[in-house]
């Protein structure tokens, strides 16, 4: 049995039972990630010294007790590098870790490698990484989607169990999608973002990759929680994620937004949902179709809030007391420009300069202020189909993976990418993809990735619904060959 | 809105300086973005409150208490120039 293969819960019962060592899973990941990680180009950088040291005192009766996870670069873990995949951070060592890293730590888990990503997590399909190309592990000249793209890639490639990303308008579920695995972004301030480097705060959300929904609940249930750290993080209850997994789904409702299901869309993509939607239907579900009205705004409201909120976030990389610095200054003033320019890649600063236009004086009103207020129409969207549904069904993507190099000319083109996935940040409610079917393209499969949204903090329901679905479909069993 | 974006200019703002290519190709690029985004101006959004963030928190205060953090040496360790616990930048005041 080659464990690098295995689900996280099944990971957990061997190691519970004694059949293998958190020792075993960790270097059965370090040779499956030396064989085929040269292909897949996923990780940045990892540490399995200080893993083993980790891995030999694991007390595997904790929640992730002697789990190995994968970290995107965008998280800091005490002692590591955390370049956000930019060369204004290539030689920054995190001095304090994420809250999510403690949680993990906490609950037995081996956060042990770092995770390739668009740099500063903006872009969908990775080639904005100033360090490295990451491949999607079903076809190798195809991207992984992003901005996540390393996280997906290494759960898809099995050279990791599950890894950690982050959501600002779809980073998680888009890159599970096109990578064919199970990606979740939780509820707005269910997981605290202390540690995670910002982009847009009133959108980023942490959440997990990997190969089952069982083992996105598990995760979950780590990484949830109030932090002080985080204001923005909710004082709620602490719950099992996992306690609905496995209950049939007889009579709930599930919306189909017809704004979702437009031309344009790959025609084996619709099929793969659509059949999808059927399968709902044979398991008891009811379908009822629902409109989002304001959908055709989202990009939009989220191309000027996101780029409004990354003008100010990203203002602190001035040179100063961290990150790169450019050398022969004549003065500061020239040090900020100097070591901005040199430090941030092409798609930063354009999304900086945006930034900065839709807020400056005499434009806020216009755009910032405007976009602020659709996005309430479009929350508003989602709170009236809730209250005829359980949860909606729509693809992730609107297309399977593109060739790395199609889209770097048009940023347009690439935002809109994200069409499907961007509303869910906008109006704070959780979403998650998993995988319904393949595209056969240039002759190879391409996975095809199912959304499921849910009402806010309902992700309970959301793993119910998925777990359903994913256990009366083959799909999440099917690997890519490398 | 308008499309008279100034690229140059903005990066100024920003404390960004581009290359002349990159000042035509962001010129045209954002340009497309910006007619893209005046669709948001067929929407009615009259006596609609702005959204800022999507949860219902507002003005989290914690207790002004003292606690352990980074020391200076942990603080310091990124930054690219230092000494006697304190960051070397270029002279501010000529």
């Amino acid at each position: 049995m080659d464990l690098h293969t295995l689900t996280l819960t099944s990971l957990q019962a061997r190691l519970r039972a004694g059949d293998c060592s958190p020792l075993d899973a960790l270097e059965a990941l370090e040779q499956r990630i030396a064989h085929v990680d040269p292909k897949v180009g996923g990780y940045l950088s990892r540490n399995f010294q200080k893993a083993r040291t980790e891995a030999a005192r694991a007390d595997v009766s904790l929640p992730l007790g002697g789990i190995p996870i994968a970290i995107k670069d965008v998280i800091n873990v005490q002692g590591e590098p955390c370049t956000a995949a930019s060369k204004i951070l290539s030689n920054y060592t995190a001095p304090y870790s994420a809250t999510v890293i403690n949680k993990l730590r906490a609950a037995g888990a081996i956060p042990f490698g770092r995770l390739n990503l668009d740099e500063f997590a903006m872009g969908s399909s990775t080639e904005n990484s100033a360090l490295q190309r990451t491949a999607n592990p079903w076809d190798l000249t195809r991207i992984p989607g992003g901005s996540s793209g390393g996280s997906a890639a290494v759960v898809a490639a099995d050279e990791a169990f599950a890894s950690l990303g982050s959501d600002t308008g779809g980073s998680i579920r888009q890159p599970a999608a096109l990578c064919g695995c199970v990606g979740m972004k939780p509820t707005y301030g269910r997981v605290s973002r202390f540690g995670l480097i910002a982009f847009a705060s009133s959108l980023d959300q942490i959440g997990p990759f990997t190969k089952t929904v069982e083992d996105s609940a598990r995760m979950l249930n780590v990484l949830a929680g109030k932090d002080p750290q985080d204001s923005t993080s909710l004082e709620l209850p602490s719950e099992d994620f996992t306690r609905l997994v496995g209950r049939d789904i007889k009579g709930l409702k599930i919306g189909m937004p017809k704004e979702y299901f437009i031309e344009g869309i790959d025609p084996q993509v619709d099929a793969a949902v659509r059949a999808a939607v059927r399968q709902y239907e044979s398991l008891g579900a009811e379908i009822v179709e629902v409109s989002l009205p304001h959908t055709e705004y989202a990009v939009a409201v989220y191309y000027i809030i996101a780029t409004a909120e990354a003008s100010a976030n990203l203002a602190r990389y001035d040179g100063v007391r961290y990150g790169r610095r450019a050398e022969d200054v004549r003065n500061l003033q020239d040090l900020y420009i100097r070591s901005r320019s040199e430090g941030f890649g092409e798609e930063v600063k354009r999304r900086i300069i945006l930034g900065t236009y839709v807020l400056s004086s005499g434009y806020y009103d216009a755009y910032y202020l405007r976009a602020q207020k659709v996005r309430t129409l479009i929350r508003e969207d989602f709170t009236r189909a809730f209250t005829k549904v359980d949860a909606l069904i729509c693809p992730t993507s609107p297309e399977t993976a593109f060739k790395i190099g199609d889209r770097s000319d048009d940023p347009m083109k690439m935002y809109l990418a994200d069409i499907f996935t961007i509303a869910t940040n906008l109006a704070g409610i959780p979403g998650l993809s998993l995988p319904c079917g393949f595209a056969e393209v240039d002759g190879r499969p391409l996975p095809i990735g199912l959304q499921l949204l849910g009402k806010p903090l309902e992700e309970a329901n959301l793993f119910q619904i998925a777990h359903a679905y994913e256990q009366s479909t083959p799909w999440h069993k099917a690997r890519p060959t490398l | 809105m308008s499309d008279k974006l100034d690229v140059r200019y903005t990066a100024q703002l920003a404390r960004l300086e581009l290359s002349e290519a990159e000042v035509t190709r962001f010129q045209t690029q954002l340009s497309q973005v910006l007619v893209y985004v005046e669709k948001l101006r067929e929407v009615n959004v009259d006596g609609v409150e702005p959204t800022a963030h999507s949860s219902a928190l507002h003005n989290v205060f914690r207790e002004d208490t003292p606690r352990d953090w980074f020391t200076s040496e942990e603080a310091l360790q990124n930054a690219p120039r230092q000494a006697n616990h304190l960051i070397i930048v270029p002279k501010v005041i000529e």
